[in-house]
């Protein structure tokens, strides 16, 4: 191929791949744009594309419904199961990177496969435990198992991180005489916070986003966002205008975040079999 | 960027320490007790409910039936269509997500402006909750009356187009590998982009075209991390809920129904629970011959880093 012709070439298949960027991104564009639309102008057909934006089906959705009550669960059970779970992993990643014993690889291997427990082979347990235990549709229900479903990830995300520390810093340290809250907080926390910020950001994730539990284990006064979206298959789903008033405000703070952890994404989601 | 030549469990790690004073139980103790607390635990109390004739509707009648809520699914003859539905569900996603994720690796393993841009708006649909991407496919853009794809068909001159009703398998698979796709793509891209340099300009003085480059050089090299993202893909989409729940509720008829949707209908609608304890155990027994795979995949790659 000549210069001019693998030019040629190489913009047509930039060109391909922002189209299919654009496609992919598609859904969530319209669902976006349709949100900032009256209900009548979502209907339209042909679709508009430029159109006067209304803020109502947001300000509806969002302050006049029980959207917030449900925003606010989700906040709650996230942030909660987040903490729970990092408070846990960070020490268990701390001992497994820093003081391995031999059934350590064991140890690691089996906290993985617990990660990959299906949700099935645990929900009826637990359903029955809740109810008996006054625990059904409270935050502490679903608290208790985010922070589970997460702490393999917060083990094999921060353990790969302790193994990056520059080690000498960490052992001349030791050899000063520091402790162990002083070499966190002073040492090993300001080396490898962007490594926690992916881990707390990734639980989030994967916490805000869940269903099944959430569905089976609470009806109303926990119920989080994920329950609160899926009543929209019923008729509620015609309603578009403010159905994608409310999907959109729900997956923001997600998508946002996601963005930000692109680069720790893989090794989040192979719990640090990959690294990118 | 890649720093897949460091071991991934501690056995040699350069410098590392080893202290056989210090071993510090209490810090991992905690978080194994909670492990085993919210998994091993329930899953020993499926294991027991199995064994029972137990309806929550029904209580009083609850009694040991043995091992007959294993042999139960297997004379409905619904239950083969059931598991026959995840076969497909699980390899037609698998299948279409391989490919299409490595088309987008390729395409995004070049430099081209705006790349970044394009490479974040390919791995958002992935972010999206999956209950609001079924309720979005389902209300907005496959909606029979009003939706986008059916209407668009209507102006290609296809009318009455229906894919929720008609070919529901079909429109599950699609927005389950639209969630899926990106998935694949990071994992692909990641491999492409830690394949080793001088291997590849080898192959070029020596004449291999692109696909022979591809297919000696780069796929053997991807082959890991294709059978981890494969692994991992195939135990998220056994367990796929939401989305069935929201999109299909498992039909039309059973033509959507899931082993792991089954045990959801089976629990929480029937409030069959013996029965579905054991269709949770069979669930639970497939996902491990999966899960074993991928520890022996996840080891095996640790050894070789040490090797090396």
């Amino acid at each position: 191929m000549s210069i001019s012709r693998r030019r040629i070439f190489n913009g047509l298949l930039s060109a391909f791949t922002w189209l299919l960027g654009l496609a992919m991104f598609f859904p969530i564009l319209w669902m976006a744009l349709t949100s900032f639309k009256t209900e009548q102008m979502a209907f339209s057909w042909p679709p508009l594309i430029v159109f006067r934006p209304t803020l109502a089906n947001w300000i509806n959705a969002l302050l006049t419904s029980p959207y917030l009550k449900h925003f606010q669960n989700t906040l709650v059970v996230t942030a909660s199961a987040t903490l729970l779970a990092i408070a846990l992993g960070v020490p268990a990643a701390y001992k497994l990177a820093f003081h391995p014993t031999r059934r350590s690889d064991f140890t690691l291997l089996w906290v993985m496969s617990t990660r990959m427990m299906p949700a099935v082979g645990v929900i009826i347990p637990l359903y029955i435990i809740y109810r008996d235990l006054g625990l059904f549709d409270t935050y502490a229900a679903l608290t208790i198992l985010y922070a589970g479903m997460n702490l393999p990830l917060v083990i094999w995300m921060m353990r790969s991180f302790f193994l990056d520390l520059p080690f000498e810093i960490v052992e001349s340290a030791r050899m000063d005489g520091v402790n162990l809250a002083q070499e966190l907080r002073h040492i090993i926390l300001p080396l490898t916070w962007p490594g926690l910020a992916a881990s707390i950001l990734l639980c989030m994730i994967f916490a805000w986003n869940e269903f099944f539990f959430a569905f089976n284990l609470t009806i109303v006064q926990a119920a989080p966002l994920s329950v609160y979206v899926s009543q929209f298959k019923t008729s509620e789903g015609l309603y578009w205008a403010s159905m994608s008033a409310a999907a959109t405000a729900t997956v923001l703070p997600v998508v946002i975040a996601g963005w930000f952890t692109q680069r720790q994404l893989v090794t989040g989601l192979t719990m640090g079999a990959l690294r990118e | 960027m890649t720093a897949i030549d460091r071991p991934a469990l501690p056995t040699r790690v350069a410098g590392a320490p080893r202290q056989p004073s210090v071993q510090r139980p209490w810090m991992l103790r905690p978080a194994l007790l909670f492990l085993i607390l919210v998994t091993q635990v329930p899953f020993l109390l499926t294991l027991y409910y199995s064994t029972s004739s137990w309806n929550l509707l029904r209580p009083e009648r609850t009694r040991f039936v043995g091992l007959d809520n294993y042999a139960a699914p297997f004379r409905n003859p619904d239950f083969l269509a059931i598991l026959g539905n995840t076969l497909v569900l699980s390899v037609a996603v698998v299948v279409l997500t391989l490919v299409f994720g490595m088309l987008f690796a390729m395409l995004l393993n070049r430099t081209f402006p705006g790349r970044n841009v394009v490479r974040t708006l390919l791995i958002t649909p992935f972010l999206i909750m999956p209950v609001v991407t079924a309720v979005i496919w389902k209300d907005v853009l496959l909606n029979p009356s009003f939706g986008l794809i059916p209407q668009a068909l209507n102006v290609l001159g296809l009318h009455g187009a229906d894919p929720l009703a008609h070919n529901s398998m079909a429109a599950l698979i699609a927005i389950v590998c639209w969630e899926w796709t990106p998935f694949m793509m990071l994992i692909l891209l990641a491999g492409l982009q830690s394949v080793p340099r001088e291997p590849l300009e080898a192959a070029q003085m020596d004449g291999a075209g692109t696909a022979g480059t591809f297919r000696y050089v780069i796929l053997p090299f991807l082959m890991r991390y294709i059978e981890i993202a494969v692994l991992l893909e195939v135990l998220f989409v056994l367990s796929i809920f939401g989305e069935i729940f929201v999109v299909t509720s498992g039909g039309p008829g059973i033509s959507t129904t899931t082993l792991a949707y089954d045990i959801f209908q089976e629990a929480f609608q029937r409030w069959n629970i013996g029965r579905a304890s054991a269709l949770g155990v069979f669930a639970v027994v497939l996902a491990n011959i999966v899960v074993i795979s991928f520890l022996r995949v996840v080891r095996h790659e640790s050894r070789e880093r040490e090797a090396r």
